[in-house]
């Protein structure tokens, strides 16, 4: 079962000073999906993606990257191995134009960076592509000015353009549609969808309308623990998830 | 394209502050007939000031660019690079005076000794970030201090190294005036190397690194080797300098491992304005050569003006010297193009 899987998660836990983020989840995204990962505030989902990319080691269990053991393994090595991510704050460089964020993640796996003897105009030569990935997300007219001028939705786009040139095979977005205007959702769903092809897209995501559009599957969690997986219609009329969502609901008020 | 509107802050899509999207850099012209100014000061400095503060001033121009290299492109402030600047100066002595090499294998020597030395100190400090860094560097240059202290054999302890040869190839190089000249190209070597260093596609991931470690190990940047690598490459240059200061003094004192060696150099960098490369180079000028004039005119008391100056430099002008200058002509050229529009 776990060979078939692209990204897989077993027995997966973190413990935060005596609080348990993360309790024995298992979790096996199939390659060419979506996979969307709901729940309440608090479920652990940020936690799942922070362990999925190594910017945290699991207390306990184990993660599997299309068969090869990636448990412990440091954030640039998942990232080489295949798995770029987004940020739920949106994490960029302040000072460096939409088109250098670009070119820096074209040039990652290259060693390029290395050549500290040599013009940063040789980075010229990613020119072409991160042009077309910055029209891609809408960002074409925008490719110089530095990311700390740029509005929030635009600053999310970018966001989805640096991770996609690093062409990888699986793509984490943590809530790629958090705080965007009707018309930037629309255009980020269909930014994903489109870049969807060839690759697999695991979401965090609130917008359930996101999620059915999008998701072939969805997990949700509830503190720390997978409730329910299944097709986002099944998942969507099942009793527990109803009960998880208005007992949050009802909590916050 | 079309106009979108951010729920949260209202801002439209399109509203780019254009004082921002104009210029990053200054324009060629601006920049060329800087460098021409700057290599005409470095050509003439020794005509119009006591030729050894002018030796002084190139040695520590190469030590504050290599702190800003670390402090103002990577983001980590060193506060123990006296032990390479030191080191260096001590392996440069030694080597001139028992291999009696040219002095620019001497110097070149010390500061491959510095950049061996950077390897273990960089590799245990990159673990840490902002003053914890600052504190493992101060420590490890503290032992670096009490190591050179102890071993006296080969240091002289407190009555240093003495009788450093200027030896290159029977030139009569003891004049300082000459000396000055003999070493300036392999400064201006050093800075142009800096200045590559920044201008390469490594010194971009550097920025990167800087502004936002996560995301750049999240596009596959391994952070930790980037540091230990300009870390080697700044512990070099710093090298560089201390052996040619040691060259031009003919003479090491344990001074030069001190720790207020390294808070000097933090100084200098923070009065040129961190983060503009050549800011060090005026901040070094600036300070050598008050140094020089307090000390001249018997003032005893020559940290206390420095140390004002710093704290003045620090709450008025944040961005240092160069920094205010460019920011300020960089405001007036965007105004100049606002009122032709």
């Amino acid at each position: 079962m776990t060979g078939q899987a692209i990204l897989s998660a077993r027995g997966l836990t973190r413990d935060f000073r005596g609080f348990r983020a993360v309790d024995g989840v298992d979790l096996d995204v199939a390659p060419d999906s979506v996979h969307a990962l709901v729940g309440p505030n608090g479920a652990g989902k940020t936690t799942l993606f922070n362990l999925l990319t190594g910017f945290l080691s699991p207390t306990d269990g184990r993660i599997e990257l299309a068969g090869r053991d990636v448990t412990g393994l440091p954030p640039e090595r998942v990232a080489r191995l295949g798995v770029a991510r987004s940020f739920q704050i949106t994490s960029l460089f302040p000072q460096l134009s939409a088109r250098e964020h670009v070119e820096l993640a074209l040039q990652s796996p290259s060693g390029l960076g290395w050549r500290f003897w040599r013009s940063a105009k040789l980075m010229r030569r990613y020119a072409d592509r991160a042009g077309e990935l910055l029209d891609m997300v809408g960002l074409a007219d925008l490719a110089e000015a530095p990311a700390e001028a740029l509005a929030y939705g635009r600053k999310r786009a970018l966001e989805l353009a640096i991770a996609l040139a690093l062409d990888p095979k699986v793509l984490l977005l943590d809530e790629p549609t958090a705080g965007m205007g009707l018309e930037d959702v629309d255009r980020t769903v269909d930014l994903i969808a489109r870049t969807r092809q060839g690759r697999t897209v695991v979401m965090v995501e609130h917008n359930m309308s996101v999620v059915g559009r999008l998701a072939d599957t969805v997990t949700v969690l509830q503190a720390g623990k997978v409730l329910v997986e299944g097709p986002y219609e099944q998942v969507r009329a099942d009793e527990r998830v109803i009960t998880a969502y208005l007992g949050a609901a009802d909590a916050a008020h | 394209m079309t106009s979108t509107v951010d729920p949260k802050t209202g801002r439209t899509g399109q509203a780019v502050p254009s004082a921002l999207v104009t210029v990053a850099r200054a324009p060629g012209w601006v920049r060329y007939a800087l460098l021409a100014v700057g290599l005409g000061v470095a050509l003439w400095l020794p005509n119009n000031l006591y030729p050894a503060v002018a030796v002084d001033i190139l040695c520590w121009a190469l030590f504050a660019v290599a702190v800003d290299l670390l402090l103002g492109f990577t983001g980590l402030m060193s506060f123990g690079h006296a032990a390479f600047w030191g080191a260096s100066a001590y392996v440069t002595g030694l080597v001139a005076i028992h291999l009696g090499l040219p002095f620019p294998a001497a110097v070149l020597a010390g500061a491959l000794a510095a950049a061996v030395l950077a390897v273990p100190i960089g590799y245990l400090a990159v673990k840490r970030t902002g003053i914890y860094f600052a504190m493992v560097t101060l420590a490890f240059a503290q032992m670096v201090y009490y190591i050179a202290n102890e071993w006296r054999s080969v240091t002289q302890g407190e009555n240093g190294l003495q009788g450093i040869p200027r030896e290159f190839f029977g030139l009569d190089l003891t004049d300082d005036y000459y000396f000055y000249y003999a070493i300036l190209p392999i400064v201006l070597l050093g800075l142009a190397g800096a200045w590559r260093i920044v201008h390469s596609p490594f010194g971009r991931v550097l920025v990167g690194i800087r502004d936002n470690p996560a995301r750049a190990r999240a596009l596959g940047y391994p952070v930790h080797r980037y540091k230990l690598t300009v870390f080697v490459l700044s512990g070099f240059l710093a090298g560089l300098g201390g052996g040619l200061f040691a060259v031009g003094h003919r003479f090491v004192s344990l001074e030069v491992l001190h720790w207020t060696t390294s808070g000097k150099a933090v100084i200098v960098v923070v009065l040129g304005g961190i983060g503009t490369l050549w800011g060090g180079v005026l901040g070094a000028g600036i300070v050598v050569r008050l140094e020089d004039w307090l000390s001249f005119s018997g003032f005893e008391a020559i940290g206390l003006v420095t140390g004002g100056i710093f704290v003045l430099v620090v709450l008025l002008f944040r961005r240092g010297i160069w920094g205010t200058t460019a920011d300020l002509a960089r405001r007036l050229a965007a105004r100049r193009q606002r009122d032709r529009t």
